[in-house]
């Protein structure tokens, strides 16, 4: 019983937050139910190919968030190293970022006459317009979520059950495999889930920097702002797909680390 | 319990409030005083104007991207006109696809100017469109290549190299309809060889959402090549971008309808704006910025 307040004010206040997510939800989902995906010709085509490219550009961001962004979270919070402040506060910048800007910022490192990007053009490589390029931005924007996340979780981790277990006969890397990260496991998936939802509904700097290609750089996102305009119908039933498998991972997710929220 | 203010605020709050209401309310009665006639000039107090209370002041007009900047210019010269200085001007600016869907879908705004005549037809179908669209404005299509030309494209044929990097939009934006069917009409010149609007499109790396986008791409220098209107290039600044012409024969006239909407909140201004821009001060306005008049 939570104190200081009668229990209908919680209870309004989670039922009203439910209805204001809910209603939009279920209104796309009604709607997205009743749409032919083969009524016209290229909506198969447009759809499929949108799907996929977001799922495949994703979950490769996700890899390359857990494989770089695991130890990099691990060394902003425990390893001292000159500079660690201002990268702590860097990872934080795509955060707040406007999408569409951080397009642009991307375009001016990495474009063909950006600051990095001309000397990767001299070695022939171009990422924008290209699925690189879509997972390049994709990075930029939802990897900072996961490694915020997980150097919490490893800056909250308690020092002593290491400790021990390194008195007790553990390498430095064993103490890490085995104490550290069980652990910090649901952080590390809860980043995860913020990082690959953060990467599956990128819009604006994808938009910028990689373009807009059927089959090469349009995502989810992007097909659905083209089709708003030529097949509103089919706009509504790839957000009801997008919806369904956000959904579909969120449960999976929480199946999978068996968390529940505790009562008091 | 929300806390209460102290009772001794309640007194600087009601004077507050009464500030308040005052500061708006002396401008709609000055507004008012204005819109007399020099007939009721012998009136002691003077009357409000009918359409202060039943018209609004702001005229929300959506409009193709392509007219961003003239607009501008247009209204500037349309409110210096006596009777116009309360008015004010809210432009809603992006493809004239994607605002026909935003319109049909609901938005309401006071006037539509479209740079085609397919996405007004479409509004018209839908019913919103109050009267009959008039074509104000012409235009005409052009390439872009960017400053120090990455792509090498200097001939309309180098568009259709393979690995040149081109944008455009997709094609029920007007300018990608535009484009497509003056890419057409060169494929028919045997000049360019067979196929030839094939393989330029195959030659497509984005689908932006309207001109402006393909115009940024291009003067970034991520694009190779961009097919735009003539009036896009004014407004890059010199030497960012270069044009190749495409000639009349190949070429479409791209023709902007605009049309008073049924949603209008302050038609009869609405009106004004329209007839001051088919006037021969609004069409030079237009031809000053590139475009062709009416």
């Amino acid at each position: 019983m939570t104190p200081g307040m009668p229990r209908w004010t919680p209870i309004t206040a989670a039922i009203s937050v439910g209805a204001f997510i809910g209603i939009p939800t279920v209104a796309l989902l009604m709607r997205a139910v009743a749409v032919d995906p083969f009524a016209t010709a290229s909506r198969p085509d447009a759809l499929g190919a949108a799907f996929w490219l977001s799922v495949t550009t994703s979950l490769v961001t996700l890899v390359i968030a857990i494989i770089v962004g695991t130890p990099a979270a691990f060394a902003l919070a425990r390893v001292p190293f000159p500079g660690r402040g201002l990268a702590n506060a860097l990872v934080d910048v795509p955060v707040i970022l406007p999408p569409a800007v951080a397009g642009l910022a991307l375009l001016l490192a990495f474009g063909r006459r950006g600051l990095a990007g001309s000397w990767l053009a001299d070695a022939g490589i171009t990422l924008a317009f290209s699925t690189t390029g879509v997972v390049l931005a994709q990075c930029f924007v939802s990897i900072p979520f996961y490694v915020r996340t997980v150097r919490a979780a490893f800056l909250r981790a308690d020092r002593d059950l290491e400790a021990a277990a390194m008195i007790d006969g553990a390498t430095g890397w064993g103490a890490f495999r085995h104490v550290t990260v069980p652990l910090a496991r649901p952080a590390l998936v809860a980043g995860g889930v913020l990082c690959w939802s953060r990467a599956m509904g990128e819009f604006g700097a994808t938009l910028m920097f990689a373009g807009s290609l059927r089959g090469r750089t349009q995502t989810m996102p992007l097909a659905i702002y083209a089709l708003l305009e030529s097949d509103l119908d089919g706009a509504v039933l790839l957000g009801g797909t997008f919806v369904v498998v956000a959904v579909g991972i969120l449960g999976v997710t929480a199946f999978v680390t068996g968390r529940q929220p505790r009562a008091e | 319990m929300l806390p209460t203010s102290p009772p001794e605020m309640g007194a600087t709050r009601l004077q507050s409030r009464r500030a308040f209401i005052a500061l708006f309310a002396t401008p709609a009665s000055l507004s008012a005083c204005r819109g007399t006639n020099t007939a009721s000039s012998a009136q002691t107090t003077p009357e409000p104007e009918p359409r202060v209370s039943a018209e609004s002041n702001d005229v929300v007009m959506f409009a193709a991207s392509s007219l961003t900047l003239v607009l501008d210019k247009m209204w500037q010269a349309f409110r210096m006109q006596p009777g116009n200085e309360g008015l004010a001007f809210t432009a809603n600016y992006g493809s004239s696809s994607q605002l026909r869907t935003q319109l049909q879908e609901g938005a309401e705004a006071d006037i539509f100017a479209s740079a085609d005549v397919a996405q007004m037809e479409q509004v018209a179908k839908a019913g919103l469109v109050d009267g009959n669209a008039t074509v104000f404005a012409r235009n005409r299509l052009v390439v872009i290549v960017p400053k120090g030309n990455p792509g090498k494209v200097t001939t309309l044929a180098d568009l259709a190299k393979p690995g040149v990097k081109f944008v455009t939009t997709p094609p029920d934006v007007p300018i990608g309809a535009y484009a497509r069917a003056s890419l057409k009409k060169l494929a028919s010149d045997t000049a360019n060889g067979n196929g030839y609007d094939a393989k330029v499109l195959a030659n497509i790396v984005s689908e932006e959402a309207n001109v402006r986008q393909v115009v940024v791409k291009v003067q970034l220098g991520e694009a190779d090549a961009g097919i735009c209107y003539a009036t896009d290039v004014t407004t890059v600044p010199a030497g960012e971008v270069t044009t190749i012409d495409i000639p009349d024969s190949a070429n479409v006239v791209a023709e902007y309808p605009i049309a008073i909407l049924k949603s209008a909140k302050a038609p009869a201004a609405a009106r004004r704006l329209i007839s001051f821009i088919n006037s021969p001060s609004g069409q030079s306005i237009l031809v000053a910025a590139k475009f062709k008049p009416a």
